[in-house]
């Protein structure tokens, strides 16, 4: 971790890079993969293998120049896939 | 988060003066916390507690969480943002074991 005042990367309030962007309004629904990806966490949840405190952990766990790549169900995705690994639900080689 | 009836007994009144801890949990490893970076070691006010919630910062690990209250705090938004009118405020729902009590006659 840095020495410097330097936020966690999803901690974006009060960052100069955003402060002249125009809020979206434009509510766009979520498209195929994101309606999967959003079906696999709920049903993740059903089941009791996660929650979404801990899907927020790994969509924050993300390195920064990743986070910003991905996109928002591609980051869950990501955070699901890492805590199904981490508690020993899906090995590795499996998500390949 | 599911509002729980058997609350703590909140530890500070609507109108007291509160300081956010200036603690830094994600420079000593992973974690998952609420509070905004911005507010961390400012001066606000409570507006009212929101009651009771299982604290986040030990579910988005699953560890068993204790019921910790939430308050919605209130701090002049100018000297955080370095802009806007006087009179502008932030409202953000902080928990807590984030807050300290801050005596009134010191300023922000």
């Amino acid at each position: 971790m840095s020495e410097d005042h330097t936020p966690a990367t999803h901690d974006l309030g009060g960052s100069a890079r955003f402060r002249c962007t125009p809020v979206e309004h434009d509510e766009a629904p979520p498209d195929a993969f994101g309606k999967r990806v959003d079906a696999l966490r709920q049903v993740l949840a059903q089941k009791k293998l996660m929650t979404v405190d801990e899907l927020r952990r790994g969509i924050e766990s993300i390195p920064a120049d990743e986070y910003f790549q991905l996109g928002y169900y591609e980051r869950w995705l990501r955070s699901i896939a890492l805590l199904m690994q981490e508690k020993g639900h899906v090995a590795p080689e499996e998500l390949r | 988060m599911d509002a729980v009836t058997e609350a703590p007994k909140p530890r500070f009144a609507p109108g007291a003066a509160v300081r956010v801890k200036d603690d830094w949990p994600e420079r000593r490893g992973p974690c998952h916390i609420r509070t905004p970076h911005y507010v961390r070691g400012r001066t606000g006010r409570v507006v009212r507690p929101l009651g009771a919630f299982r604290n986040p910062e030990d579910l988005a690990f699953a560890r068993p969480a204790p019921l910790l209250t939430l308050y919605h705090v209130e701090f002049e938004q100018p000297p955080i943002w370095n802009e806007g009118r006087p009179g502008d405020t932030i409202l953000i729902e902080i928990f807590e074991h984030w807050l300290e009590p801050q005596p009134v006659s010191k300023e922000a």
